[in-house]
């Protein structure tokens, strides 16, 4: 270890557990006489429940017992809940339906869980799972969110007519139609996101333990958020006071969103430990995860962009149909609002844009925020058309987006956000050198000659991470402020720990806060640790999603840093006789400035602790808490490039080159930055070419393993050429913008524009399958010949 | 219920377990060593691959039973904090890991890959298409393929030095 600032690109301090087999995840953990806890789930998309029958169950080995939803519901465990509320244009509420974690009367996805059993090893509480009978009367389902809005269609919630949630729009609706009205070219797309299924490699997990002596809990869990967890679980579903449950999240193995909410399996596995009178632990299967994991995306939108006769953008009208899935997550309303529409202006200088956005209840699971959250639907939907009208008014697919770019900030765009900083061309310009994109035409002809077909796609996406200022989130629904906190202990001999309120599932906070501290004081970064996700040793937090560790959870430390330092030289210009403003901290050092006079990092920490020379009225100690508040949003943005070969035979596509040029602000350690961005972008490359998440009409998915749905391995995607450009942002302390979200929302347009270049078709959707890409290149080749 | 006994990271272990157990539960409930993980059940993620008689193996794909008198390295086999296997050190020394989950099979697939092809024999495609068994959702696996070819070549350096 070394004194290893921001922009070093320090080697990860947890990584040796990982290595070693050490990592410490929620499924290593054991407590004293724990139970294991197996679901019983629905078979059907859409059912009554009219009985559960446990007899058998309860006379099978190990069997402590078998609890059901009426029980649930007895004992005043409370609903799930969605924690943003929406209005609809008519400013009537969105329709929340009643969702319970054991559900006593009607199922409405498969794999819904209706009873648990607890017993003495998870063998024997899965034998008896499937011992437990429910006797259940079908009922239709719906899960085409079209269908679902169509009169007549299954109800799904007595509470939501139609299946419709809310019925809401953005934007100038007037001002957008005259735009159209007097446009020289419109280009008119429709344009679907596929859902997709999160698939962190860690299946979720719960051990939950309960002290009747002391009537407090303690829960093990697979979250990116733990506060939040305990928060929900203690105010919404009564199943203890706050100071009555811990909540530990500790190794999480990625999240991706989908650790966010909670699930009903941990309420249960909490509320049955007392109930049982032992711990119970559960362990999801992977096809669990893929029954009961909130799955993303899922848009059908129809996208018109308006021109002039010089090509700039007049407006853009947008309707989309967003599938929420059989009840609403805890975030799901906001997703396909205002992390979505919200950034439907994305580079460019768009004078009117309308966007009106249905969400609607189908007979699947639940559908919340995925890696981007809305984002990657905005920019999907944005540079898909973007690509194919600067196709049609025969522009380079690169000018025309540069002669619409935003120049000057701050930029008031027409649909809420205000963009802070940005250099569109130069990680326009980065991206196109690094792909030498003017060299394009001879690779195609070469390609040709092997009897391939070649393709370039381009993607300009910005996103609005660093979630979220909280009176702004607060003013447009969100049940949650979203700040975090901090707080800085410095030990007496010098050594610091930092509690923070984020959360570590795969982003080295535990390396990248260190460099902050290593920087500020000069200090080894082996004298700094970090501590989160347990509720009993951080106050509170907020956790991390939205790309806001950075952003957010490091400018609350800053802020605790700056007292820290504050007091710090304070004690230091009492010792050493000099004036307060005239210490400087250096290497681990304060020195009072133009003199050789110094004290250690260390010898001023110990003088805090020993109080026996410190100013007058001043507190022992050294340590300092914070809470930080975003200003603004932050804005990352960049180009991704990508290349591709399609062979026409086949109709398989390969990746053959993807370049992405990204600013995300200032940079703390450039290794992890880019290995999140070859995260992301293999995510997208996934979304784009592999993944889907397909139901068949009956609701049952059929993509519910790995054998079924397909996950990007190694030999599916190259390696990525990734370069950045830093324009700081002046929101926060450290010019941060986030970078954990962009590779996946800059992506998806980036592949199949390359793609629809390739095969010159622009209706493709995705996943861009061999066969579908086969079927419309061989129909266009059909065509041309007739 | 069927006695197991096998070298275990080079201790012979031995228990009483239920047939159907399978090698993974052995490893991880039975014998208390978590570092090697179940990620999807049916043989497709990796995260479970051990070194059964110096073969990768997904362990949740194989019963205790058929391990009985084998002899089966997990990832806290092979090297230590303090003495890392060069498989281990690469894997930090080019972030080929972030939320580490993969990571136990990722590496024990590496060094069964090098074991293989021999130190200093892959290249980025033969080591892309060797990994097609293990799934890592974090990485984007860019620097897992560095981390992989980047141990193999300097393993081989070290055979020669050794020569």
């Amino acid at each position: 270890m070394a004194v290893e600032g921001i922009g070093a690109r320090a080697l990860r301090k947890e990584d040796k557990r990982f290595i070693t087999g050490k990592g410490r995840y929620t499924d290593d953990m054991t407590m004293p006489g724990m139970g294991h806890a197996a679901f019983v789930r629905s078979p059907h998309a859409h059912a009554k429940v009219k009985g559960i029958d446990a007899s058998a169950a309860l006379e099978m080995p190990g069997v402590d017992a078998v609890l059901t939803g009426d029980q649930l519901v007895g004992d005043g465990i409370g609903n799930l809940i969605c924690g943003w509320m929406i209005h609809s244009k008519d400013g009537s509420p969105m329709k929340m339906g009643g969702w319970r974690a054991l559900e006593p009367e009607i199922v409405r996805h498969v794999g819904q869980a209706v009873a648990v059993v607890v017993a003495d090893t998870q063998a024997q509480a899965r034998d008896a799972a499937d011992a437990v009978i429910v006797d259940y009367e079908e009922l239709p389902a719906v899960i085409d969110p079209l269908a679902a809005l169509e009169s007549g269609a299954p109800q799904i919630h007595p509470e939501a007519e139609g299946n419709l949630i809310y019925d809401w729009e953005i934007g100038d609706e007037a001002a957008t139609n005259a735009a159209f009205e007097k446009a020289a070219h419109v280009t008119r797309m429709e344009i679907h996101n596929n859902r997709l299924v999160p698939n962190a490699m860690e299946p979720r997990a719960a051990l939950a333990g309960y002290d009747a002596a002391e009537e407090h809990y303690t829960l093990y869990t697979t979250s990116q958020n733990p506060h939040v967890a305990r928060l929900v679980l203690s105010a919404f579903y009564n199943v203890a006071p706050e100071n009555k449950l811990r909540v530990i999240a500790p190794d999480v193995g990625g999240g991706f969103g989908s650790k966010i909410y909670i699930y009903p399996e941990e309420m249960v596995c909490l509320w049955a430990s007392k109930r049982v009178g032992r711990p119970v632990k559960w362990v999801s299967d992977r096809t669990e995860a893929f029954l009961t994991d909130a799955h993303g995306r899922d848009h059908r939108s129809e996208a018109e962009l308006a021109l002039d006769a010089d090509n700039k953008i007049l407006g853009l009208r947008v309707k989309t149909i967003a599938n929420l899935g059989a009840y609403m997550s805890l975030f799901s309303s906001s997703v396909p609002t205002y992390l979505y529409a919200t950034l439907l202006s994305g580079q460019y200088d768009i004078p009117a844009i309308h966007a009106n956005v249905k969400t609607v209840y189908t007979n699947t699971t639940p559908v919340d925020a995925y890696r981007g959250a809305g984002r990657p639907e905005a920019t999907y939907l944005l540079e898909r058309i973007m690509e194919t009208a600067a196709r049609e008014v025969g522009l380079s697919p690169a000018e025309f987006r540069r002669k619409n770019f935003i120049r000057t900030f701050p930029h008031q765009t027409p649909v809420i956000m205000c963009y802070d900083a940005g250099d569109y061309d130069a990680t326009l310009d980065a991206a196109l050198k690094a792909a030498d994109y003017d060299g394009f035409a001879a690779r195609k002809a070469e390609a040709a000659s092997r009897g391939k077909l070649r393709g370039i796609g381009l993607s300009c996406y910005i996103e609005a991470c660093g979630i979220a200022p909280s009176a702004a989130v607060g003013s447009l629904g969100a049940g949650v402020g979203l700040w975090e906190s901090a707080e800085v202990r410095v030990n007496p001999v010098g050594s610091i720990e930092v509690l923070t309120g984020s959360h570590s599932h795969g982003q080295g906070h535990e390396t990248t806060f260190a460099q902050l501290i290593s920087e500020r004081f000069g200090l080894d970064t082996s004298a700094v640790s970090i501590v989160h996700g347990d509720t009993d040793k951080v106050q509170f937090g907020m956790g991390t999603y939205g790309s806001r560790s950075g952003a957010v959870g490091m400018s609350a430390i800053v802020k605790a840093l700056d007292k820290v330092e504050a007091k710090a030289k304070k004690i230091a210009a009492h010792l050493m006789e000099a004036s307060e403003g005239d210490i400087q901290i250096e290497g681990g050092e304060l020195k009072v400035a133009g003199t050789d006079k110094k004290l250690t990092f260390t010898e001023v920490a110990l003088a805090a602790y020993t109080a026996h020379n410190l100013p007058e009225g001043m507190e022992p100690g050294l340590k300092e808490g914070a809470f930080y508040d975003p200003t603004n949003f932050t804005f990352p943005a960049g180009t991704y490039v990508c290349e591709v070969e399609v062979d026409p035979d086949t109709g398989k596509t390969e990746v053959v080159n993807f370049v992405a040029a990204d600013d995300f602000g200032n940079i703390i350690n450039p290794m992890i930055v880019e290995g999140q961005v070859h995260g992301g972008i293999t995510q997208g490359i996934g979304q784009a070419l592999l993944e889907n998440a397909s139901y068949d009409e009956n609701g049952q998915l059929l993509t519910a393993s790995y054998m079924d749905y397909c996950m990007p391995r190694a030999d599916d995607v190259p390696s990525y050429s990734l370069s950045t450009h830093v324009t700081a942002c002046p929101g926060n302390p450290l010019g941060m913008k986030g970078c954990g979200e962009a590779g996946a929302i800059g992506s998806p347009p980036a592949v199949i524009n390359a793609i629809t270049d390739a095969i010159g078709d622009n209706s493709l959707s995705m996943p861009a399958s061999p066969e579908k890409v086969w079927a419309l290149y061989h129909a266009g080749v059909k065509q041309a010949a007739e | 219920m069927s006695k197991v006994s096998m070298v275990l990271n080079g201790k012979t272990v031995s228990a009483d377990v239920e047939d159907r157990t399978l090698l993974v539960s052995f490893i991880r409930d039975v014998r208390g060593l978590t570092g090697t993980h179940v990620g999807c059940d049916t043989s497709q993620c990796g995260a479970c691959v051990v070194h059964v008689d110096g073969k990768a193996v997904k362990s949740c794909s194989m019963l205790a039973v058929q391990a009985d008198g084998a002899e089966v390295v997990t990832l806290e086999g092979i090297g230590t904090a303090d003495s890392l296997h060069p498989v281990q050190a690469a894997f930090r020394e080019h972030h080929g890991l972030q939320c580490g989950f993969c990571t136990p099979g990722m590496i024990m697939t590496a060094v069964d890959m090098i074991n293989r092809y021999g130190a200093g024999n892959l290249d980025e495609t033969t080591i892309r298409h060797e990994l097609e068994g293990n799934i890592c959702r974090c990485t984007g696996y860019h620097n897992i393929v560095k981390a992989i070819k980047a141990a193999s070549d300097q393993m081989a350096g070290m055979a020669q030095a050794a020569e």
